[in-house]
């Protein structure tokens, strides 16, 4: 199972390393490490956020180890945005209402638009974007592709999706 | 040595094609134990007939029959007429009635005489009609050229990956399209100037709909569909969405991404739609290339690619088919 963790660390030396410890002893595999030293907490911590699989057995163990040394978590759970796609459309994609078509996809709770890239050749040409698509999981990426869809039926937009889509 | 008298109905860029490679290939199939002989050649003019196997030579830069025919009977009439084993059926395509190569397929089988056809039309309307017919009669119907044109598919499925379940075909199948979408991305064309320079190179017809509105490809899909999945299916059982649309900034965004966008046909999801196709994905052919990639669940997944369309590639599926009816045959007796 893929889990996140926001941890806090102290501004001391060797705290990082102590923080990946658990992980090596409870056999999680490190995914990414991201440490945010320019964005100290108010209580002089810095934040790191780590991104792992583990067997789920073994979370509370991990978590346990590293309060044990001082090391506070602030939240750990399910990486909630596990599944990603590429989508193009293509078509009056700003003036059909982008923000509506993003919104679509934003309110679902599952799924959200993340990077979105647009070319816009000229006034009565139709304009192309190409937005990415993180969602919970790979039913809820499907989901979101069958919302899109939908909108692009409505809006007259041409949606063009990747052939690993089909999968799903 | 085995005979094998062909009557080749359709005498246009195909039908040309078999007759050179008839001609070339004639010391190779004899060695094979066959000796293929044309003794009829049939268009709208008329047929020319040579009971001995007519001379290619005597067709040398003749665009029709007309003047040199010397039989006034042509169609149905030259296939029930002709005394011949295998019909050659390369008239131009219909993919709504399928004619005339649909009732050309009709009679020769009902004759009791293999066919062997490039032509998509008469498959996609009436595939499963015309393989019952060929099995009442006790002979063959051979389409490979029909889709892809020389890359080897449907044998590839049949005869080499026998014995997987086909789960998924999916693919390029028309070299029209891709060779637009390649010349949109590589040098950044309108779809208007890539069109009219495909079309000044002869890859595109003057009318391009029945390329760039995926209706090609459609049809491939359906003769897949029927023959593979074992489907009965239609043309208009297929969700076809063209290129037209597609702009060249779209096919950049999609490159910045690493992705093409490529006109993908889909069995048995039956859809002909543009797709991402990741830039490292074996689907990713460029030019007039075709490429399908099959699905199976003993040997995973594997990928042909190869000139979907011309003159000797067409032929020399069409001759690859007749030499495996003969062959097998071989291995039944």
């Amino acid at each position: 199972m893929r889990l996140s963790m926001d941890l806090e660390l102290q501004d001391i030396p060797g705290q990082l390393m102590q923080s990946l410890e658990p992980f090596k002893k409870y056999k999680g595999n490190i995914i990414s490490v991201v440490h945010h030293r320019d964005r100290k907490t108010p209580r002089g911590t810095v934040p790191v956020q780590i991104v792992f699989e583990i067997d789920p057995s073994n979370i509370d163990n991990v978590k346990k180890h590293l309060e044990e040394n001082g090391i506070v978590v602030v939240r750990a759970g399910e990486d909630r945005f596990i599944e990603e796609i590429s989508v193009l459309l293509i078509g009056h994609v700003v003036h059909s209402d982008l923000g509506d078509t993003i919104n679509r996809i934003d309110s679902t709770g599952f799924a959200e638009v993340e990077d979105l890239s647009l070319r816009m050749p000229g006034i009565d040409e139709p304009s192309s974007a190409y937005m990415r698509i993180r969602a919970t999981g790979k039913e809820e990426i499907g989901t979101s592709l069958s919302i899109l869809r939908k909108v692009g039926a409505e809006k007259d937009l041409l949606v063009i999706e990747p052939i690993e889509a089909e999968k799903i | 040595m085995r005979e094998v008298r062909i009557s080749l109905v359709g005498f246009g860029i195909v039908g040309h094609g078999v007759l050179e490679v008839v001609r070339r290939k004639r010391e190779l199939l004899k060695d094979m134990g066959l000796d293929l002989k044309v003794v009829s050649v049939t268009d709208i003019n008329g047929t020319l007939f040579d009971e001995k196997g007519i001379d290619p030579q005597r067709l040398h830069g003749a665009r029709t029959l007309e003047g040199i025919a010397n039989l006034g009977i042509i169609g149905k009439e030259a296939i029930q007429e002709i005394d011949s084993d295998l019909v050659v059926e390369v008239t131009p395509t219909n993919i709504v009635h399928g004619q005339p190569g649909l009732g050309h397929i009709e009679e020769a089988l009902s004759q009791g005489k293999h066919v062997v056809t490039s032509n998509k039309g008469p498959l996609v309307v009436a595939f499963n009609h015309l393989k019952e017919l060929a099995q009442d009669n006790g002979v063959m119907l051979k389409y490979e050229a029909t889709v892809g044109g020389t890359m080897p598919l449907i044998s590839l499925i049949e005869k080499n990956l026998v014995g997987n379940e086909i789960l998924s075909i999916r693919g390029i199948f028309n070299g029209t399209c891709n060779y637009i979408l390649t010349r949109m991305m590589e040098e950044k064309y309108t779809y208007s100037y890539a069109l009219t320079e495909a079309q000044e190179l002869g890859i595109a017809e003057a009318d391009p709909a029945y390329d760039v509105d995926g209706i090609d490809t459609a049809g491939k899909v359906v003769i897949l569909a029927n023959s593979i999945f074992g489907m009965d299916v239609k043309y208009d059982d297929v969700n076809v969405t063209g290129i037209r649309d597609i702009t060249p900034e779209a096919l950049n965004l999609a490159w910045e991404r690493g992705y093409l966008i490529k006109l993908i046909g889909d069995v048995p999801t039956l859809t002909v739609k543009p797709m991402l196709v990741p830039r490292r994905s074996p689907l990713a052919v460029g030019g007039t290339l075709n490429v399908a990639s099959i699905e199976t669940d003993l040997s995973g997944t594997i990928t042909v690619t190869g000139l979907g369309a011309g003159s000797i590639e067409t032929a020399s599926a069409i001759v690859s088919d007749v030499v495996s009816i003969y062959t097998s045959r071989q291995i039944d007796a």
